[in-house]
């Protein structure tokens, strides 16, 4: 095992590197956003409907107990080793969660505000849209913030199916017994995950300037 | 108009009615109160008139049209509603959620701006607080604003569910006279509900008591209710002194003042003698030129002086004027040491004198 910090195999894999965190950043973005559009749905649907979310939340809850690895090697009979195999598993894993807190920010909107707005004639959809939706944001974007860092993780492992983003130098270290790789790879994704985290944090600052992050309070 | 007709409810799953047979009228600009113990179905009854909850039987309309045949979203977009806990919207800035029912109803954006700017006036709101979101604002400041969103597209209608709870005494009682006032100048149709006597008896025109069940027990202007109770449970409920509580919703200018005693200054001590004598009293007013109240003198200290104005001129302890409740002439009347409330006009001029017996009188009749 050569020095653990190789600074000149950095420099030579620079395009390397960038090329693969982009990937890492794509398979995530696309994991998520995929789940996001599945789960928003459902997850407005389970709150008008009580009924079904137990069952929803039952599917969901096994498929994020199974460990990822199990997960991407069953995909296989049916999908093949392809990034289709991978997204399908990424993506599986964002729905409890996204659809957890899309339910449960919805369930946390006030009824007196809901029962203003229907008693000042909005209908149930300028309702949800209008009062629900936007009041349920935070917790949302929440979720998404967890479903993010979770798939930053998660892609690394998917490396072992040829599509792993930063997870491929992890691999590709071990392989060798070359300690730079296994570190570029580890620590990136790592700090792309933070990333995510404030990035999200600061999105949802944004999108709820009435929860008054800060603002001064005065009262005449 | 607002007209109930033998309306009852009864909810699913619950054993008694919580609204039961109600028939109720309410005029146009007429301002009723419903007023009644926790529970008694005065929230039911008012949600029943935008449909927020539906009658089991009997009939509601509004305007003559029965609510139940309309389109609830189009029948609520004409009622204002302000709800038991005020409800606003807290991702909506103050002018966002006074704009909610104008938008609705599809006014264009400078006639809203005007509307929340002429609202924000009429409450007394600082325009600063347009643009601040509702967890920026004081109670009362959130009360007012729900007041004011209610009214936004100027419905003739409102209902307004226990507005004034949230607050603290001195604050509701400002929040109520600003009401009124603004009510005197809108003259809109209000069921307004309270559990609170004295906040009905302030504001109503007519008086709805509501006992457990929603069973109505009177159904009358304030005055009467205080005078001629129908039942135990209405004497209970408007409870001690309703002989007072009737003073204070009467006016000066509902009672006859009587002429009293008057001297001016340069006049003569018998002068001020004979103008004490036909009232049987020992004091007399002493006016200036204008008729303005210098203040009283006394028979005794008057008496062997040349003229009134070398008396000692006492000043009285209060005035009161035409627009004065009786209630605050009878607390002049026990402060004033000649045992009258002076009446005064605007400029202070002398109107006359209200005795113990002339107020006394309106509360035994
Ligand atoms: N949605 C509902 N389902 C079942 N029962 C209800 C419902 N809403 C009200 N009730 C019952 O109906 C009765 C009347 O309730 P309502 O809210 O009209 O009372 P209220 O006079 O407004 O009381 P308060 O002064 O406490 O606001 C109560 O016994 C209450 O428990
Ligand atoms: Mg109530």
């Amino acid at each position: 095992m050569g020095s653990p910090f190789d600074v000149a195999w950095i420099a030579a894999h620079l395009s390397d590197i960038l090329g693969k965190l982009i990937e890492h950043i794509e398979l995530t973005l696309l994991a998520v956003g995929i789940g996001f559009v599945i789960a928003f749905p459902v997850g407005i649907y389970c709150f008008r409907h009580r009924k079904v979310y137990p069952p929803v939340t039952w599917v969901t809850g096994i498929l994020y107990t199974i460990p990822s690895l199990a997960f991407f090697v069953l995909l296989i009979p049916a999908l093949g080793i392809s990034i289709v195999n991978v997204e399908v598993a990424l993506v599986s894993y964002t729905l409890l969660i996204l659809i957890r807190n899309v339910v449960a920010g919805l369930e946390g909107v006030s009824e007196d505000t809901k029962d203003a707005a229907k008693g000042m004639g909005l209908t149930r959809g300028q309702i949800l849209w209008k009062v629900e939706v936007p009041l349920a944001l935070p917790v949302i974007v929440a979720g998404i913030r967890i479903a993010l860092v979770t798939t930053i993780g998660l892609v690394t492992v998917s490396a072992l199916l040829g599509y792993g983003g930063l997870g491929f130098f992890i691999l590709d270290g071990f392989g060798n017994y070359f300690a730079t790789p296994v570190l570029v790879g580890s620590v990136l994704s790592a700090l792309l995950a933070v990333v995510a985290d404030w990035g999200m944090l600061a999105l949802e600052r944004w999108l709820t300037p009435w929860r008054g992050g800060g603002r001064l309070q005065v009262s005449t | 108009m607002i007209t109930l007709d033998k309306v009852s409810k009864r909810f699913p799953g619950q054993d008694g009615f919580a609204v039961t047979d109600l028939s109720l009228q309410v005029d146009d600009g007429e301002l009723v109160v419903l007023v009644g113990p926790s529970g008694c179905g005065k929230t039911t009854t008012m949600r029943m008139i935008n449909r927020l909850i539906e009658p089991t039987s009997g009939r509601i309309a509004v305007d003559g049209r029965d609510v139940m045949e309309q389109d609830p979203v189009q029948l609520r977009r004409g009622i204002g509603y302000v709800i038991q806990s005020v409800g606003l919207m807290p991702h909506r800035t103050v002018g966002e959620n006074i704009a909610t029912v104008p938008r609705l109803v599809g006014w264009d954006e400078r006639r809203i701006r005007e509307r929340i700017q002429e609202l924000v006036e009429m409450f007394a709101l600082d325009g600063g607080l347009i643009g601040r979101y509702p967890s920026e604002l004081s109670g009362g400041q959130r009360q007012r604003v729900g007041v004011a969103r209610a009214l936004a597209a100027d419905p003739p209608v409102m209902l307004m569910d226990e507005p004034f709870a949230a607050v603290d005494p001195i604050v509701r009682e400002r929040l109520q006279e600003q009401f009124l006032d603004i009510q005197a100048r809108l003259r809109k149709t209000i069921v307004f509900v309270t559990h609170d006597i004295d906040e009905a008896i302030k504001l109503a025109d007519r008086i709805a008591i509501l006992n457990v069940g929603g069973v109505l027990e009177q159904y009358a202007r304030p005055e009467e209710l205080l005078r001629a109770p129908a039942s135990d449970f209405v004497r209970d409920f408007v409870g001690p002194e309703p002989g007072l509580k009737r003073l204070s919703l009467m006016s000066v200018a509902d009672i006859d003042v009587e002429a009293g005693p008057v001297v001016h200054p340069d006049a003569a001590a018998d002068e001020a003698v004979a103008a004490m004598e036909p009232f049987g009293l020992d004091w007399a007013t002493v006016l200036d030129p204008e008729g303005r109240v210098l203040g009283w003198v006394d028979r005794a200290d008057v008496t062997g002086r040349a003229r009134v104005g070398d008396a000692d001129v006492k000043r009285f302890a209060a005035y009161v004027t035409s627009g004065s409740s009786l209630r605050s002439a009878l607390d002049a009347i026990v402060s004033n040491r000649t045992q009258v409330a002076v009446v005064v006009d605007e400029q202070e001029r002398y109107r006359g004198i209200l005795s113990l017996e002339a107020v006394a009188k309106e509360i035994i009749t």
